[in-house]
């Protein structure tokens, strides 16, 4: 079974036509993966799907934008990784 | 149909929001300026405009997701295919799905036919914001009542 990682990365790279084997944990998916906001959209969907989840997108900007949060706690891909399980696991309790 | 006004939707004919569906009815008018340009001697539908179309149906479904408190702003066309020309005097029916409500988004699955046959369809995706400001809020309003929006899904009715 694949990681939660992985399976974000596989849909970055399709969904984004970027090579699979650029996309690191450390990632950062707009500042090093150049994915602007209409793409992430995409890639929220797929993920939305992959995981039976609703990613905040929506929170998450609002945090960002009110200097609550950064974009690396979200963006970075092994930090969105920990979101997703942590939002999985709510969704089983 | 009053093309200059991008009115694009007659009159919504059903919408189930437990099933996630709606479905509109619009009539290509007879006479636009536009026919004067696409194409002079053989008046043909613009494509960009059924996927208008497809858009605003979309949108009273995604607005009524959202009990008119927010406003969808098409992003992205995929999969568009248009199949058969649409000349003036067509009757078409304009039917969506909600495929999913992300967070400050949704996909539609939308698709127009004309007696019944598939004449085009993609895949969209709404972004899902507050309204920009009241008078818009308002003119939604009034648009909504225009094509028969259900008055159960309207706030205070």
């Amino acid at each position: 079974m694949s990681s939660t990682f992985d399976t974000i990365a596989n849909i970055i790279a399709e969904t984004c036509d970027i090579p699979r084997d650029s996309i690191k944990p450390e990632s950062h998916a707009i500042n090093d993966l150049g994915i602007d906001s209409l793409d992430f959209l995409d890639i929220a969907f797929a993920i939305d799907k992959a995981f039976g989840i609703k990613l905040p997108l929506e929170q998450w900007t609002q945090e960002v934008n009110d200097g609550k949060a950064t974009t690396d706690q979200y963006f970075v891909l092994k930090n969105l990784s920990a979101r997703i399980d942590e939002l999985v696991a709510a969704k089983g309790t | 149909m009053r093309l200059e006004y991008f009115q694009l939707i007659d009159r919504i004919i059903d919408l189930k929001l437990a099933d996630r569906k709606i479905s509109a009815e619009t009539t290509v008018p007879n006479t636009s300026t536009i026919f004067e340009g696409h194409f002079p001697g053989f008046p043909l539908m613009p494509g960009v405009l059924l996927i208008e179309a497809m858009a605003q149906t979309s949108g009273w479904l995604v607005v009524a997701a959202n009990r008119f408190e927010r406003m969808p702003f098409l992003a992205a066309v995929k999969d568009a295919k248009l199949r058969m020309f649409v000349t003036p005097g067509h009757k078409l029916s304009v039917e969506a799905d909600l495929v999913h409500e992300g967070s400050g988004y949704a996909i539609t699955q939308a698709r127009i036919l004309f007696d019944g046959k598939p004449i085009c369809d993609a895949t969209l995706t709404l972004r899902v914001l507050d309204f920009p400001n009241a008078e818009m809020k308002l003119r939604m309003r009034e648009a909504a009542s225009r094509v028969g929006f259900p008055g159960e899904v309207l706030p205070n009715g």
